[in-house]
């Protein structure tokens, strides 16, 4: 939808192609930011245009009966021809990945108790079973987790014909809240793509990169234009490169690459050696994959080299220690050196947040003394306004006194064995690596939930918010699944408040270890990181522009 | 509408390819076919339009039948492919297709289009809260008003019909039962865009008191219409509605969030004035106190130094003209602006950073920090070294920072300071191989040869000769400490 944003902009000041353009369509998300600037539009599209244009407007995924009396109210309602949804619930990302793209699923369920995400995404869930088949086990922890179970179980009694007769795909379905887990988008991702998203965010699989490290290939190119737009690429398995290191350890990505090039310059030096005709003829056969792979290698190297100075920065240095200090139980019950020092220097607030709210979740809660002291700092130095993202930050719990006097978290960290000693980066035995020792715990219970099954975990389970819980679809005879042995089971983990790369690359891990014995598809409100989701959850404090 | 589809056709790049549909869920077939009756029966109330797309979406019925396709060929394009088929006979469908992309495992390529063409938006009088506006669909509404008598819908088909995007009136829920029933379902549905719809109903056609008491006891529909009166900007009555219940805390930040668009310092600082006296927790009390007198202090300070500028009298006002005003900044960088313009001022003036550090409670280490970045700013050296010297009761003075001297020198640097500066404080960092780190990175030649001197380490020392200049007085020091200890 940030896309559609992009292309009303353009569409605002009325310098379209002229003639050909009869229609216009708004393609939106039900927001009410959004019905303001399709106001804007329309009001200033109006006037004065000699062929009358039409517009219309796409909701997706649902139409909004917010909106359009929002619409109403200004006005312009009546400009629309056709008003229609686009019931678009799940994108597919990736081969194994998809998302609903709605950023503020977690603001709404958590922090406004909107479900509104939840039946999206159990409108999202039928569909998949339409076409997959039915789901025969679902798994599931927490309180939306429940909801949506719930509802599906709801959407399936009331449509009785709906059992169809498709072999399913699915295993089994795991739901997991968001909040079940608040640590792992908190921290920093260490893996490939994690780090990208960290540093320079992916938006819908594409990601804007400072240009300078992209020298133009050509040198006639390099005189006229000198690199001053983001360079923009767009990342996903399609690419065989970055599906090879996406999902690494950034430390193990240098070796990878280094090996690609002596490869692909091993395979370019190979024209000297052709000799016949048929020999250049199937060399240069290959020319165009060669290239392909050379750019796309030139382009990750850039990208390397990028995160590189960040990663090898004092202060990433820093921070990540802060960080795994916490996740490992070190100091969590006082006042951090580091953080006040980040206050006192200003640092962004976004990063100062991760990190009290780190602190905060792997102490089960801060001491009311330390909590009132960071909220003070925070307050003094970046304005009191932010008094009310605090307030946010506590109802989603990620942020709070502690009330019980005990801290459980040293117990989940045990029992999960969330923080790993022996990290090995370049050839990973353990999914821990995605963050360079601390293994995520939405992944972690994923994987014990396939072997040996959460009843060995009860008692860290209740630990955790919300319910957990089994259901079983019942399957017509004919489709139960006779497994073959060594056949792999798919799971569908669904990430209620969203998810992160590191996790999803932990998933594919497990996915693909040889004895794994079950395969993982991610499905997910939204893909996150610590400071887009924060960032979400953050009072705008901003008037509109409008 | 076949110039929106063949616009949207280019608008897609629509490509052909295989597809192949499943069949939809049984209820939505089922479904059409008794749009289909519906149509046929108002074939002749309902006057002719131009096709039947138009007509069948009168009806207020289904239109869209919806049609899934996979396509498990690999496509150039990643982005998603969809094209709408006209041909197809009721009303639009859409397929789609997802390129399948290099991955583990094959079950990748999925993706579902579906497109549901409804015309009418959930009859709009029972949306509109502020009578009636004159626009054009209200023309089409005798229509939706047609079918208002024409079915009978209970509450929970009612719901039911809405969450498939159908036309379907409120009005006929009038006694307050109905309407709860109503509200219930809908909210078993968890579908929060027709809760809201009809919350808005009920919010219209209920005394607030008894709607606040039935909400009470509903907390889903409760949150719903907290959400939605703050998305709106229905201040009044989300006060009133926070009141009722009770929930003091939230009535307060609800109604200090306000201040927020408020542009006028003057009625902000009125408005953060009669905030203090909101049921915050106790923390939150003494941070909006502290925020309305922090403002206060701004637009005194900003009056006296506006015409301090002006006037060019002040000389640093002159040599340094203010680059913003200092209205709405954080405490913090309030302090910044007064130790860099008004560093001396005695502690009685509203401007003068002691009296800032005291109204505040600003601590010790956040004050030095700000103090000393100002004065360092101005190269104020002399205020640099006051801010650190103590004198003990016998007369000595002394060197002590809060923060450490090493942040001290850090700060000190990234404010160029010369040399001579910092290697003073250099010196005083306590950790030796901190200091050493410090001394080598910012070339306080001196202090490492002193260090390197006091642990007696001639190798060290030795080596940095080479780093130092040649012939220069480091040099010949380090010669002579090395010819010294070979005595010792």
């Amino acid at each position: 939808q940030e896309h559609e944003v992009e292309k009303m902009f353009t569409l605002k000041p009325g310098r379209l192609p002229q003639a050909d353009v009869k229609n216009i369509i708004f393609f939106v998300r039900p927001k009410l930011e959004l019905m303001d600037i399709i106001t804007d539009n329309v009001l200033r599209e109006d006037r004065g245009r000699s062929p009358q244009r039409d517009f219309h407007i796409l909701f997706v995924p649902r139409r909004s009966l917010l909106c359009e009396q929002w619409l109403k109210e200004q006005g312009v309602l009546g400009s629309f021809i056709h008003r229609e949804q686009y019931s678009l619930d799940l994108i597919p990302f990736d081969g194994d990945l998809l998302s609903m793209e709605s950023e503020s699923a977690f603001k709404e369920c958590y922090l406004e108790s909107d479900q509104t995400s939840l039946y999206h995404a159990a409108k999202g869930l039928m569909t998949l079973q339409a076409l997959y088949g039915t789901i025969p086990q679902i798994f599931g922890k927490g309180e939306c987790a429940r909801h949506v179970a719930n509802m599906m179980i709801r959407m399936k009694r009331e449509f009785p014909g709906s059992q169809n007769s498709i072999f399913p795909v699915f295993d089994t379905l795991l739901l997991l809240d968001r909040n079940v887990d608040l640590l792992t988008p908190l921290a920093t991702q260490l893996t490939y793509e994690g780090l990208i998203d960290e540093i320079y965010g992916i938006q819908n699989t594409y990601v804007k990169l400072p240009p300078e490290k992209f020298a133009p290939k050509k040198q006639g190119e390099g005189g006229k234009d000198l690199p001053t737009e983001p360079k923009k690429l767009q990342l996903n398995s399609a690419e065989e490169l970055y599906a090879e290191i996406r999902d690494k350890n950034f430390n193990a990505v240098g070796s990878v690459l280094s090996k690609k090039a002596k490869i692909i310059s091993a395979a370019f030096e190979e024209r000297h050696h052709a000799k016949t005709v048929g020999e250049i003829k199937q060399f240069v056969s290959q020319l165009p994959h060669m290239q392909a792979a050379r750019s796309s290698l030139a382009n990750h190297t850039s990208i390397a080299e990028l995160i590189k100075d960040i990663t090898t920065s004092e202060d990433f240095f820093d921070n990540l220690t802060v960080e795994q200090e916490f996740m490992s139980g070190i100091d969590t019950d006082k006042v951090n050196n580091y953080i006040e020092d980040c206050i006192a220097q200003k640092h962004p607030l976004i990063k100062i947040l991760r990190l009290v709210c780190l602190q905060s979740v792997c102490n089960s809660g801060l001491k009311q003394k330390v909590l009132d002291h960071y909220k003070r700092e925070i307050l003094q130095t970046y304005g009191y306004e932010h008094i009310l993202t605090l307030n946010n930050l506590e109802k989603a719990g990620l942020l709070k006194p502690q009330t019980s006097g005990r801290n459980n978290y040293p117990t989940i960290r045990k029992t999960l064995r969330l923080w790993m000693d022996d990290v090995n980066e370049q050839n990973p035995n353990d999914i821990s690596y995605v963050y360079s020792g601390y293994a995520p715990l939405s992944v972690r219970l994923a994987q014990l939930l396939a072997r040996p099954g959460w009843r060995s975990i009860e008692e860290v389970l209740k630990m955790l918010p919300g319910p957990h819980f089994e259901e079983r679809q019942q399957l017509p005879t004919g489709l139960q699944k006779k497994r073959q042995h060594g056949e792999n089971r798919v799971t569908l983990v669904f990430f209620l408040g969203g998810v992160t790369y590191a996790e999803i690359a932990a998933l594919r891990f497990l996915s693909q270890m040889e004895d794994g014995g079950t395969e993982y598809v991610i499905a997910t409100t939204k893909l996150i990181n610590g400071t887009s989701w924060i960032k979400s959850l953050m009072e705008k404090l901003e008037p509109a522009p409008f | 509408m076949s110039r929106a589809r063949a616009d949207e056709e280019e608008y897609w790049h629509s490509s052909k390819f295989r597809a192949f549909t499943f069949d939809d869920e049984d209820d939505e077939l089922s479904q059409l076919k008794e749009s289909k009756r519906a149509v046929n029966s108002l074939r002749d109330i309902v006057d002719d339009d131009d096709d039947d797309l138009e007509r069948v979406s009168w009806s207020g019925e289904p239109v869209g039948s919806i049609s899934w396709s996979i396509k498990e060929t690999a496509s150039s394009s990643t982005s998603s492919l969809e094209s709408r088929d006209s041909s197809l006979q009721k009303g639009s469908s859409s397929y789609a297709a997802f390129p399948k992309q290099v991955s583990s495992y094959s079950l990748s390529s999925l993706f579902k289009g579906f497109l549901c063409v409804t015309q009418f938006c959930l009859s709009l009088s029972a949306l509109s809260d502020t009578g009636v506006k004159n626009y054009a669909p209200e023309l089409r509404r005798p229509k939706a008003e047609y079918k208002d008598y024409n079915n009978d819908w209970s509450p929970k088909d009612t719901v039911r019909r809405m969450q498939r995007g159908k036309v379907c009136s409120l009005e006929r829920f009038r006694s307050l039962q109905d309407k709860l029933v109503l509200l219930d379902e809908a909210v078993a549905g968890h579908d929060g865009n027709i809760i809201t719809a009809v919350l808005i109903f009920l919010k219209r056609t209920l005394r607030r008191e008894i709607l606040f008491r039935e909400l009470e006891v509903r907390q889903v529909a409760l949150c719903h219409l907290i959400h939605f009166l703050k998305e709106t900007g229905e201040q009044k009555l989300l006060l009133d509605l926070l009141r009722f219940l009770d929930r003091t805390e939230e009535v307060a930040l609800s109604q200090y969030r306000e201040h927020l668009n408020i542009q006028d310092v003057e009625k902000r600082r009125e408005f953060l004035k009669g905030c203090i006296g909101l049921p915050f927790s106790a923390e939150d009390t003494s941070h909006i106190q502290d925020h309305y007198t922090l403002l206060e202090r701004q637009i005194i300070i900003e009056a006296n130094d506006q015409h301090l500028e002006t006037a060019g009298q002040s000389e640093i006002f002159r040599k340094y003209p203010r680059k913003a005003s200092i209205l709405n900044m954080p405490l913090v960088t309030t302090l910044f602006y007064s130790c860099f313009y008004h560093y001396t001022e005695a502690e009685g003036t509203f401007s003068s950073p002691t009296n800032l550090k005291k109204t505040f409670k600003i601590p010790d280490k956040q004050y030095v920090l700000t103090a000393l970045a100002a004065r360092a700013k101005l190269r104020a050296w002399d205020d640099v070294d006051a801010l650190f010297t103590t004198k003990n009761w016998l007369g000595y003075t002394k060197k002590k920072a809060p923060i450490g001297f090493h942040r001290v020198v850090e700060i000190l640097q990234r404010n160029s300071a010369p040399v001579q500066v910092l290697q003073e404080y250099v010196r005083l960092v306590e950790d030796v191989e901190t200091r050493l780190n410090l001394a080598t990175k910012y070339k306080c030649h001196d202090v490492v040869i002193e260090t390197y001197r006091d642990l007696k380490d001639r190798i060290q020392l030795t080596a940095y000769k080479c780093k130092v200049e040649r012939g220069s007085a480091e040099e010949e020091k380090i010669n002579s400490i090395l010819s010294n200890t070979v005595r010792n």
